[in-house]
């Protein structure tokens, strides 16, 4: 079973969400999605045991002893990226797009393609399992393609250790490495907080997770700080049918376990917000039994 | 900052939901008191949230488009050179059972199929990657958010036509998306001073580190705003005196107020402390940076 948390709303608490559910499962494979700011190491320190090169595109650049400044790639680049330096063409690291298109057309063979190559994706081991998460380097670009990654070495380490569960944790946003990360999955939970921000992302994640039929959960975080939106959005996820999985109080036992290194779980599970998220794992596995057993009856999208 | 040239500030932050968009519509709130044509431009494209706490009159929209290459089955020989040519391995070609397909949501917009076809079978057709809105909230302050359909495979084309948007006179604010990868890059790319905003916990500086090298990488100048100071621990504060990085404000947690902000008030119209600090603060900058231009 392959459970995705993502949130549309950066900072409503998916990763600290994840972290617990991750807690509940006797073990678990951990693939940490949100590789342009991938948090999860920093509370389970996985001991790591394979790194991987990601290559996240190229960028153009220009052997200067060879152009002869013609500027017939100008012309041909759609990214605004090439210009004239002082009778120099140059090519802007920022605005290329690694397309090629420069180097096919340069009569003189001047512009050679170099490799983004300092993303990395890493795996390992932690005390729950297995962890898998992606590092982009600053300035790449997120086309999801780490994502995948990141999602196939997650699911060849659940086969190769007999791990059922893998959980991801997603990235922000509604973009490619969201899509990425919710793709083939059997539960989608995002996370949302009682809020206008946070109400009009989880919209437009909605959107997104409709829009590939995947089953939707939503959780509604730090619910008490504002009751008349926690309303507002468990009535509109009552019109969509969708289910919301648990409201959870503002607490920051959250911020305490991720100083200590623990998922709140694991640091206070007596309390709770560790006893609802308790309730939550066990909903999962519920729900993912039943789809295996052919019975689900529950509330689709 | 002078008539013919912007001051240009990026709010920033590496992890998400740290209080950037707190921090910038608190600062167009309070910088509207100034005799200057203003604007905010909302480059987190994908979460654009900054006009929920603002009201006003939407006085254009205009959308922003790729062109896809448009394939004529009549005239292509299924030769492959389109599919060789397409980094982003956007042609999806079977040339026995002549089937070409063109993928539309990878497709980069580069020109190589164009270029590359020499039966003349490909033309181009526009397609939309979201709209880029401009709104007067009164007199001459503007906010021009930039808004991604659903799924588009980079905001990078939004963000940059939002900027282009808000012009090139007064002071511009950019909200600019989490992150440290390309659209990040792209909305810091012509500020002026960058303000990070972090929240004292380990995920806080974890994110922090990155941006903050980042931004050193590019050269740019740049402080750091504390949010929710007194939860989680001192590692932020450690991290910016070992590193001598400007901590330019540390903002209390309160209750009260983000219970305010998530109702959809503007922070700095309920903290009238809120409000000076951060017009210390933009007045601090201007001074020591105003003068300075980092365009590109």
């Amino acid at each position: 079973m392959e459970i995705a948390v993502i949130s549309g709303k950066g900072g409503t608490g998916k990763s600290s969400v994840t972290a617990a559910l991750a807690s509940c499962a006797g073990e678990v494979v951990l693939a940490d999605c949100d590789v342009d700011a991938a948090n999860q190491y920093l509370l389970f320190m996985p001991e790591i045991e394979e790194e991987q090169v990601y290559v996240s595109g190229y960028k153009a650049v220009i052997r200067e002893d060879v152009c002869d400044n013609c500027g017939l790639c100008m012309q041909y680049c759609r990214f605004q990226a090439i210009h004239l330096v002082n009778g120099q063409v140059r090519i802007s690291e920022t605005a290329c797009d690694g397309c090629r298109l420069c180097a096919r057309v340069c009569p003189a063979g001047a512009v050679e393609m170099h490799e983004c190559n300092r993303s990395r994706m890493v795996s390992g081991s932690f005390r729950k399992g297995r962890m898998v998460y992606g590092r982009l380097a600053p300035g790449e670009e997120n086309t999801g393609k780490l994502v995948s990654m990141v999602r196939n070495k997650a699911r060849e380490l659940a086969a190769k250790s007999g791990i059922p569960h893998i959980l991801i944790d997603g990235p922000p946003g509604i973009g490619c490495p969201v899509i990425s990360s919710i793709t083939g999955t059997d539960l989608v939970i995002i996370v949302t907080e009682a809020g206008i921000s946070g109400f009009h992302d989880l919209k437009r994640a909605l959107e997104i997770t409709g829009a590939f039929q995947v089953k939707t959960w939503v959780l509604i975080n730090k619910y008490d700080l504002n009751p008349e939106w926690t309303e507002s959005i468990s009535e509109y996820c009552q019109e969509k049918e969708i289910t919301v999985a648990a409201k959870l109080p503002f607490d920051p036992l959250f911020t305490d376990a991720m100083v200590h290194q623990k998922s709140v779980i694991e640091w206070a599970p007596e309390k709770l917000v560790s006893r609802q998220l308790s309730n939550l794992w066990e909903m999962i596995t519920a729900n993912a039994e039943m789809n295996e057993n052919g019975l689900s009856a529950g509330i689709h999208r | 900052m002078t008539e013919s040239h912007a001051f240009r500030l990026a709010v920033a932050s590496g992890k998400g939901g740290t209080g950037k968009t707190f921090v910038a519509v608190s600062l167009f709130y309070i910088l509207q008191e100034k005799d200057l044509p203003l604007c905010l431009a909302d480059c987190d494209a994908e979460a654009p949230n900054a006009m929920l706490f603002f009201k006003g009159e939407r006085e254009k929209t205009m959308e922003v488009t790729q062109s896809i290459p448009l394939i004529d089955e009549e005239k292509c020989t299924f030769c492959g050179r389109c599919h060789e040519v397409c980094t982003y391995q956007a042609i999806f070609i079977l040339p026995a059972m002549k089937v070409i397909r063109v993928m539309e949501e990878i497709c980069h917009d580069c020109g190589a199929c164009y270029w590359a076809c020499r039966e003349d079978a490909i033309t181009e057709k526009e397609i939309s990657l979201g709209e880029v809105s401009r709104y007067r909230i009164a007199g001459e302050a503007f906010i021009v958010e930039s808004r991604t359909r659903a799924g588009v495979y980079s905001p990078v084309s939004l963000i940059k036509a939002g900027i282009a948007e808000a012009g090139n006179k007064g002071i511009i604010i950019l909200d600019a998306p989490p992150g440290t990868s390309c659209p990040f890059i792209q909305t810091v790319a012509p500020a002026d001073y960058v303000i990070l905003v972090t929240e004292p916990t380990p995920f806080g500086l974890s994110d922090l580190k990155q941006s903050a090298e980042t931004l050193r990488s590019l050269q740019k100048p740049f402080g750091v705003i504390i949010n929710r100071a007194g939860i989680g621990d001192q590692g932020v504060q450690q991290y910016l005196k070992e590193q001598a990085i400007p901590l330019l404000l540390e903002i209390p947690f309160d209750p009260a107020l983000a219970v305010a902000y998530a109702r959809g008030l503007n922070p700095a119209a309920s903290s009238q402390a809120l409000g000076e600090a951060l017009s210390d603060l933009f007045n601090k900058i201007v001074a020591a940076y105003g003068n300075c231009s980092h365009q590109r």
